[in-house]
C-alpha cells in the first residue's frame, strides 16, 4: 500500500487517503483479503491524527471496499466483480461528461469529439 | 467510547484573572492540545485537574472518577509532566528512580529500562547535568513506567531543539498506539499541536473559544484575502476579525461557503493554521 498526502491540497487529507486506497483496489494492487495498517499505525505512520484515518476507513467500508472484523483487523473486502466493474464504468462515465463539458465550451461538436477519441482508442479507420 | 477526561463549568478566579465556565471532554486513546497566548489559563487549568490549585465551581472528572474525591486512585493512573521538571539535582537518574518507584504499586521496572535505552539516557549522570530534552524525556520514562494511562504535559515541547521536539512528538505517536492512553499537553508552539493532537482547545482570556477536532478545525476556518474596497457592513459579516493594509486586507472565516457566496472569486481563499487562528480572534477579542 502506498499513501501520499499534501498538506496544500484542498481536499480533506481523509479523503486523500480513501481515494488512494480506492484507486489501489480498483487497480488490483491491494488484492481480496489484504490487511490493512490498523487505524493507530497509519496515523502514527502518516503523522495524522486517528480521527482523520477513522474516517477515511469508515467511509471506505462504507462503501463496501474494505471490512473492519473486530479485534482481528481490518481487509480488503471480498469484491463484487459486477459492481467493480460498475465502479469503474461511472469513473469512466464521469471522465467523459467532464470531456463534454470541456468541448462544449470550446464549441467542439459531437462528431468532432467522436473522431478526437478514435484517433486516441487508435482506430483511425473510423471513417472508412 | 469512555472519557478520560471531562471538565465541566470550571470556574476559578484570582486578582487579576478568571477561568470562567471552562468545559471540555477528552475521549480516551486520543490527544488534546491545549493552546492559548501565555496567561491565557491553560496552566491553570491542568493544575485544576491535579487538584494543586482550589476550583471555585464546576466539575472535574478522570475516568469517570471525581478529581477530589477519589484523588489518590486517580493519581495512580495520571502521568505528570512539569514545564520544568523539580529533579532532586544532584540524583542521578539510577537514585531517582530509587526514591520514585516505591510510590508506585504498578511500577515495571523492565519498561523502565527499555524507555531509557529506547530515549538514550545515562542512568549515572547526575540530573543537573542533564540538557532540557534529556529531563523531559526522563519524565516522561518515569510516568510511563507506572502504567499511566492518562499523561498531562504542561509545555512539555517548550525550551526544546527543533530535533529533540520531534523526537518528542514521535514518543507521543508510539504511546497512541495503545488505545487505552491519552494525553493532555499545553502549548503555545502551535505547530506541534498541529502536528500530533487530534483535539484541539483553544483557551483565551480564561475562557474556551472553541474544542474542536483537528479536522473541523484544518476544514472549518479558511483565510480571505482581497481588496480593501470589498469590505463593508455586510461583507464583514462572514467574516471573524479582519487584518486590513495598505494594499489589501486578510481576515479569517470559520463559514468558507459563505464567504465564497459573497466574495466570489474577487479574493484569494488560503488554508488557515492553528496561528492564523490564533491571531484573529485575538485580534477579535482586543475589537470586542
Amino acid at each position: 500500500m502506498k499513501i501520499i498526502i499534501s498538506n496544500s491540497s484542498s481536499q480533506p487529507i481523509y479523503q486523500q487517503i480513501s481515494q488512494q486506497i480506492k484507486a489501489q483496489i480498483i487497480s488490483g494492487d491491494l488484492k481480496e483479503g489484504e490487511g490493512l495498517p490498523s487505524i493507530r499505525k497509519l496515523a502514527q505512520e502518516l503523522h495524522i491524527s486517528v480521527i482523520t484515518t477513522k474516517r477515511a476507513y469508515e467511509e471506505l467500508e462504507k462503501e463496501g471496499f474494505i471490512d473492519t472484523v473486530g479485534g482481528k483487523g481490518t481487509f480488503v473486502a471480498v469484491q463484487n466483480k459486477e459492481l467493480l466493474r460498475e465502479k469503474k464504468m461511472k469513473s469512466i462515465q464521469d471522465m467523459m461528461s467532464e470531456m463534454v463539458t470541456e468541448a462544449q465550451k470550446l464549441g467542439i461538436g459531437l462528431s468532432e469529439l467522436q473522431e478526437m477519441l478514435s484517433i486516441l482508442y487508435g482506430e483511425d479507420d473510423y471513417h472508412e | 467510547m469512555t472519557n478520560t477526561l471531562e471538565i465541566k463549568n470550571l470556574s476559578k478566579s484570582y486578582k487579576d484573572f478568571e477561568l470562567r465556565n471552562v468545559s471540555f471532554t477528552l475521549p480516551a486513546g486520543h490527544i488534546m492540545g491545549l493552546i492559548g497566548p501565555n496567561g491565557a489559563g491553560k496552566t491553570t487549568i491542568i493544575k485544576s485537574i491535579m487538584n494543586l490549585v482550589m476550583k471555585q465551581a464546576g466539575e472535574i472528572k478522570v475516568f469517570g472518577l471525581d478529581h477530589q474525591s477519589d484523588e489518590t486512585a486517580i493519581k495512580k493512573r495520571i502521568g505528570f509532566v512539569y514545564d520544568t521538571p523539580n529533579f532532586y539535582g544532584h540524583l542521578n537518574l539510577k537514585r531517582l528512580k530509587g526514591v520514585i518507584a516505591p510510590f508506585y504499586e504498578q511500577w515495571d521496572e523492565a519498561t523502565f529500562t527499555d524507555l531509557v535505552n529506547q530515549f538514550g539516557l545515562p542512568m549515572n549522570k547526575s540530573l543537573k547535568k542533564f540538557s532540557r530534552g534529556m529531563t523531559m524525556k526522563a519524565s516522561i520514562a518515569l510516568a510511563l513506567s507506572h502504567h499511566a494511562d492518562f499523561l498531562i504535559m504542561d509545555e512539555p515541547t517548550s525550551g526544546l531543539d527543533p530535533v529533540v521536539r520531534r523526537e518528542m512528538l514521535e514518543i507521543l505517536r508510539g504511546i497512541m498506539q495503545d488505545e487505552q492512553k491519552s494525553v493532555l499537553f499545553s502549548s503555545h508552539v502551535t505547530t506541534d499541536i498541529e502536528q500530533v493532537a487530534d483535539y484541539i482547545t483553544y483557551i483565551h482570556h480564561g475562557r474556551v473559544v472553541f474544542c474542536k477536532t483537528k479536522d473541523e478545525v484544518n476544514e472549518g476556518y479558511a483565510l480571505v484575502k482581497g481588496g480593501n474596497e470589498l469590505l463593508d457592513a455586510d461583507t464583514r459579516r462572514n467574516l471573524i476579525a479582519v487584518r486590513s493594509g495598505q494594499f489589501g486586507f486578510e481576515a479569517l472565516t470559520d463559514d468558507v461557503q459563505s464567504a465564497r457566496k459573497v466574495f466570489g472569486d474577487s479574493v484569494v481563499y488560503d488554508k488557515a493554521t492553528v496561528e492564523d487562528i490564533m491571531f484573529f480572534h485575538n485580534l477579535k477579542a482586543k475589537a470586542d
